[in-house]
């Protein structure tokens, strides 16, 4: 027994010294994140200043991009970056939150996994093949069917007619934002897969127990006691969604123009920004897509806090 | 803790060895960056001339802007540009520049039954096609030049450059020769204010937007229209006769040009006159200091020009690029002898040869 305490002792007093030096590894990794955060905002506040200074708000407000005459304004990228986002949350909550259930309520158990993996490996594909996809194969289908479709029908009822008017180019808008809500798919519907998994097995038979349909069960049962992680799923696949770059460029056409009709071109904060850089040679233009990348920054910083802010007040309001 | 010092140490040496390594093969190369047009060409010749001289050229081809950039705070040796400085922002600067090879902007349709080379344009027509004006395949201006030609009622998709391009400029400045409006709403630059338009990113994107989109009229430079039989249109040039994008065509508008009149070789070459000239014709330029820190890489640099002046002309023509005429080349070499000099005020090029 003494033998062993006497033994112990030495390697004890070296795992003391390699735990002190592995904490204070561990905080400067989680400092260093910091740092890192505050050293890219103050690179893009200064180096958005130039532009900033020289448009004032109208930078914010006005739809001019003009690299000519010199004149730049971010509406339209803005605008454009949040209705391909909401077009994607249209498109990808309703049909993650299907998947969902399908895999954990209602799906034999021998398929779970095959499909589970599956739509996993949808989130593994790099970006640029689904931009690929998009324009060699999804937006000419768009163009000979669903636009036509959507023009003859949608677009000639009044309030919402505008929306869908126009050409059917196949490139714009809507097509950029139904890529992207196939994307953040995979993001969505695996973490709802996995909290909706933790719901205790009682809770839902005791439900079923009182003659509840398998809807009123995820409706009022399973969705309540996940909404933090389905939340927190949403928001994962919103932030995806509104910094995604390279599928956005090859499908949603570049151009700096807003339009009321989401068929129309447009373009994104990010899809800008990796179209222009290159040739950005004038101090002003470069400055001016820096402070483009500070709104992106800005934009995506305020939907995490208002997440945040939602789960917190649902949280105390469930009383957990 | 002992062996992390030690594992620390073996990987800065093998960082510092990768270092000398990484200098080593730099050493004795030339190094350039700018237009992304005139990057095939360039990497062909410099391929060649390697393996005859033993000196490689680092090309990075990352736009005309970024060449500029980059010659500018002197991190390469040359830059190279599709857009030519004013001959003042060259003084400015201490470059100076002069053409390198000549290509052709193209524009390609995609419209049901309409086959390459079969449908006719003249410039103003192109214009108000990208002002937004005509907005239809059937609109009788477009008719009035295609008699014979069926176009549908279906509307234009037009689609131009989305990222900055020499291309875009080229394109742009000849519909500013034949446009007021487009000179007064939109101008030429690499980038510009589309008023109308989907854009693709690079050649191979507009390429593939206007394939894939019915309907569609976009730009690209003349080898990516061949090279993916592009159904290409005819163009009226400025005499009056209708050309189809060839060498020959191209070749056509550089004779008719006088580079001697041109201060820092500043011409461009759309809309030129001469029955044959292909009207969206461009050069590509070189930048480089006229005051050389480096005269003995400098001189190496202007061997490599000379040399692909000199030989690379059916390496180029076998990409579909044009070279410049001996004449032209002639004035340059003058030029490299006249302006580029050393710390001595030598001049570094003393001809072919040397």
């Amino acid at each position: 027994m003494a033998d062993l305490a006497l033994t112990r002792k030495l390697p004890g007093e070296r795992q003391n010294l390699a735990d002190a030096a592995f904490k204070l590894a561990t905080w400067f990794f989680a400092v260093f994140v910091l740092v890192l955060l505050g050293a890219v905002i103050v690179a893009l506040i200064d180096g958005s200043v130039e532009a900033l200074r020289r448009f004032g708000p109208g930078f914010v407000l006005s739809e001019d991009w003009n690299p000519v005459k010199q004149t730049f304004g971010a509406r339209a990228p803005m605008v454009g970056t949040l209705i391909t986002s909401a077009i994607a949350m249209l498109v990808g909550i309703p049909i993650s939150f299907g998947i969902a259930v399908f895999l954990t309520q209602l799906c034999p158990t021998w398929a779970r996994r095959p499909l589970g993996v599956g739509i996993e490996l949808l989130a593994g594909i790099p970006s640029i093949i689904y931009g690929i996809w998009g324009l060699f194969v999804f937006a000419p289908f768009m163009q000979s069917h669903i636009e036509p479709f959507l023009i003859d029908t949608l677009g000639k009822l009044p309030g919402i007619g505008p929306l869908f008017a126009g050409p059917p180019l196949g490139i714009g808008m809507l097509t950029a934002g139904i890529i992207l809500g196939i994307m953040v798919l995979p993001f969505i519907s695996s973490i709802m897969r996995d909290v909706f998994d933790t719901v205790p097995p009682m809770l839902k038979e005791s439900a079923y127990g009182l003659g509840c349909t398998t809807w009123e069960v995820m409706w009022n049962v399973v969705l309540p006691f996940t909404r933090v992680g389905v939340i927190g799923g949403i928001m994962l696949g919103l932030g995806r969604a509104l910094g995604e770059t390279m599928a956005v460029t090859f499908v949603i056409g570049n151009a700096h123009r807003l339009s009321t009709s989401l068929l129309a071109p447009g373009t994104t904060i990010s899809a800008a920004l990796a179209n222009e850089f290159t040739e950005a040679v004038e101090d002003i233009y470069q400055s001016s897509l820096v402070a483009l990348g500070l709104i992106l920054f800005v934009i995506t910083l305020i939907v995490l806090s208002a997440a945040k802010y939602m789960l917190i007040r649902l949280q105390s309001r469930a009383g957990t | 803790m002992a062996s992390t010092v030690k594992t620390l140490s073996r990987a800065l040496a093998t960082g510092a060895l990768l270092a000398g390594l990484w200098s080593a093969a730099q050493a004795g190369d030339i190094s350039g960056a700018g237009a992304t047009f005139p990057y095939p060409i360039y990497a062909k010749w410099a391929e060649a001339y390697k393996a005859k001289s033993g000196i490689g050229l680092n090309y990075q081809s990352i736009g005309s802007g970024g060449g500029i950039k980059q010659i500018k705070s002197k991190t390469v040796d040359f830059g190279a540009s599709d857009m030519p400085l004013e001959a003042k922002e060259l003084d400015e600067a201490g470059l100076m520049q002069f053409p390198m090879v000549m290509g052709g902007v193209v524009p390609v349709v995609n419209v049901k039954g309409v086959q390459p080379g079969q449908l006719k344009l003249d410039g103003p027509t192109l214009a108000n096609i990208y002002l937004g004006k005509i907005a239809k395949w059937n609109d009788p201006a477009i008719t009035a030049l295609n008699a014979g030609v069926s176009l549908p009622d279906q509307a234009i998709a037009v689609v131009h450059r989305s990222d900055g391009s020499g291309t875009t400029f080229i394109f742009c400045d000849y519909l500013s020769k034949v446009s007021p409006e487009w000179k007064d709403k939109v101008g030429e630059n690499t980038s510009v204010e589309w008023p109308v338009g989907l854009g693709g990113k690079g050649n191979e994107g507009v390429a593939a937007l206007t394939s894939r989109t019915d309907g569609a009229i976009g730009y690209v430079e003349y080898a990516y229209a061949k090279q993916n039989k592009m159904t290409h249109t005819e163009m009226k040039n400025s005499d009056g006769g209708y050309v189809q994008p060839e060498s020959k065509a191209f070749m056509a508008s550089a004779a008719n040009a006088d580079w001697s009149k041109a201060p820092g070789f500043h011409l461009l070459l759309t809309n030129q006159p001469g029955k044959d000239s292909w009207p969206i014709s461009g050069a590509t330029f070189i930048l480089m200091y006229k005051q050389q820190d480096k005269p003995d890489t400098a001189k190496q640099v202007l061997e490599f020009f000379d040399w692909a002046y000199k030989n690379g002309g059916s390496l180029a023509e076998g990409l579909d690029y044009v070279p410049m005429p001996p004449k032209v080349v002639e004035l340059v070499e003058g030029a490299w002898k006249a302006n580029i000099k050393g710390a001595n005020g030598q001049p570094v090029w003393s001809g072919s040869g040397s």
